[in-house]
């Protein structure tokens, strides 16, 4: 039987991860290899790192991040941040990514959807959504807006026909964040996870707003994700993936518990 | 000295970077003599079974496997490298190696999951093995190990053949074979621990089957 995933997400500047990770012993806690070793040790089923680096010299750094990681943990992970084309694919995914996610430069131009599922297989196409709750219009029929930029920048697209779009397109999973939710640390956005999960056909991965253990369990039981990512509450210790994965367990749902 | 095949549809550098881990020396090659020299062959894949086809036939890479396991040389084929070693496979409807009796269907997505839910393809993350035969692979890895999967067709090899199963949607062959030849439908490059010592297995009984000679 399928296990849920728990991934948790690392955000990574020029080749150091930008968010300060409450860690003791012997882990740098401002290294993505490092961290990333940790996580796949206690547990992780996968693990996204997002490149928030601007200039190119950052990039060439955090391919190299990329091939480290790839040789010191054997589970899954992807890239997101900064790709823009099926060149930039390509050098992630030699460098030993599994996956690569594509979001605001899919948004601009979504034919890098089916060029990236051609090219690699859909397996390798993450579609990364941040999603804001809008007054229901024509335009945007659920309700739910797909924001650029962080969430700074509109773009008048419906969330739930983008997924649909995207999943046409060769997606082969959806990681969908809402705004909303994101840092607040009360939970998924249920209501959005579940509408968009129930309907494409490909795994939904739930983002922004966990705030405990809890709350990863409503994302993968009524939201139907098939996984969650997290954040804080790892990365300041407050929970560590065993203890999660305990709680889930608990409470019925199917995760790896043996590693 | 492990050879990992050298083809454009495979997986190789994931495959190396976990036997370098293992400090098991291993170079990637499309060269007939150095896989058939090697003391095993691991045969990597993703992408689709007739590209991956194709591939091998270009490079006459066919031909090379075939005498691979016609000489009793250790091999380990993965993912798409598991599939196409049976006769035929539904994906692209791809006459394969026929080394081993069987074919590759496609997950039907009006399959239930264990919540009633229409069956999500392609079959992506970890799942359970449930052990049928003894197999000298799964050596000591625990029983409640887990693997890495990512595929959206599923091995159906003669019975006889299936050393483990998952179940997705139904329960098929995740692991089969005999001893010397066998294939994994999941990834033990990408399973953590239990997939290294899956390689490490591999690897032992090579050094073993080489001494034997």
């Amino acid at each position: 039987m399928l296990s849920k995933r728990i991934i948790p997400c690392l955000d990574v500047r020029d080749g150091r991860l930008t968010k300060g990770v409450k860690f003791k012993g012997n882990v740098d806690i401002g290294d993505p290899v490092d961290m990333a070793k940790f996580y796949s040790d206690e547990g992780a089923d996968e693990l996204v790192f997002y490149d928030i680096t601007a200039s190119s010299e950052g990039r060439g750094i955090m391919l190299r991040v990329v091939e480290e990681v790839a040789s010191k943990t054997f589970i899954p992970f992807s890239v997101g941040g900064g790709i823009r084309n099926v060149a930039d694919m390509r050098a992630v995914l030699l460098a030993g990514a599994e996956k690569i996610s594509v979001n605001s430069a899919a948004v601009r131009a979504p034919e890098i959807i089916s060029q990236g599922a051609a090219a690699f297989g859909s397996q390798c196409v993450v579609v990364g959504m941040d999603v804001l709750k809008v007054p229901v219009t024509l335009e945007i029929p659920s309700g739910y807006e797909v924001v650029i930029h962080g969430g700074r920048t509109p773009t008048g697209m419906d969330a739930l026909a983008w997924a649909r779009r995207a999943q046409e397109l060769g997606a082969g999973e959806i990681c969908l964040n809402s705004i909303d939710a994101d840092g607040t640390k009360e939970g998924y956005e249920l209501t959005l996870t579940r509408l968009i999960a129930e309907s494409v056909s490909i795994p939904v991965i739930a983002s922004g707003g966990a705030g405990k253990p809890e709350h990863m369990a409503d994302a993968l039981t009524q939201g139907l994700a098939s996984a969650a990512l997290i954040a804080s509450i790892v990365h300041y210790g407050e929970y560590t993936i065993r203890g999660i994965k305990d709680i889930l367990a608990n409470q019925g749902i199917k995760v790896r518990q043996v590693w | 000295m492990l050879a990992i095949l050298d083809y454009e549809a495979g997986n190789q550098t994931s495959v190396r970077r976990a036997l370098d881990f293992l400090d098991i020396p291993c170079t990637i090659t499309a060269e007939p003599n150095a896989l058939l020299q090697a003391d095993g062959v691991i045969f990597p894949g993703v992408g689709a079974a007739g590209q991956a086809m194709a591939e091998l036939g270009d490079k006459g890479l066919d031909a090379v496997l075939k005498e691979v396991v016609r000489t009793g040389k250790p091999l380990l084929g993965i993912c798409v490298g598991c599939q196409i070693l049976l006769d035929y496979s539904e994906e692209n409807d791809t006459k394969t190696l026929a080394i081993l009796p069987g074919e590759c269907r496609r997950f039907d997505p009006s399959w239930k999951d264990e919540d009633g839910r229409n069956l999500i393809i392609p079959h992506m993350g970890w799942n359970g093995l449930r052990r049928k035969q003894e197999c000298v692979l799964l050596g000591n890895v625990p029983d409640e190990a887990e693997f890495y999967f990512v595929h959206s067709y599923f091995p159906v090899p003669s019975p006889e053949l299936v050393l483990a199963t998952t179940f997705y949607g139904q329960e098929f062959a995740s692991l089969f074979g005999r001893p010397g030849l066998w294939a994994t439908q999941f990834h033990p490059e990408k399973s953590g621990r239990p997939g290294l010592t899956l390689l490490a297995n591999f690897h032992a009984h090579c050094k073993e089957a080489t001494h034997a000679q």
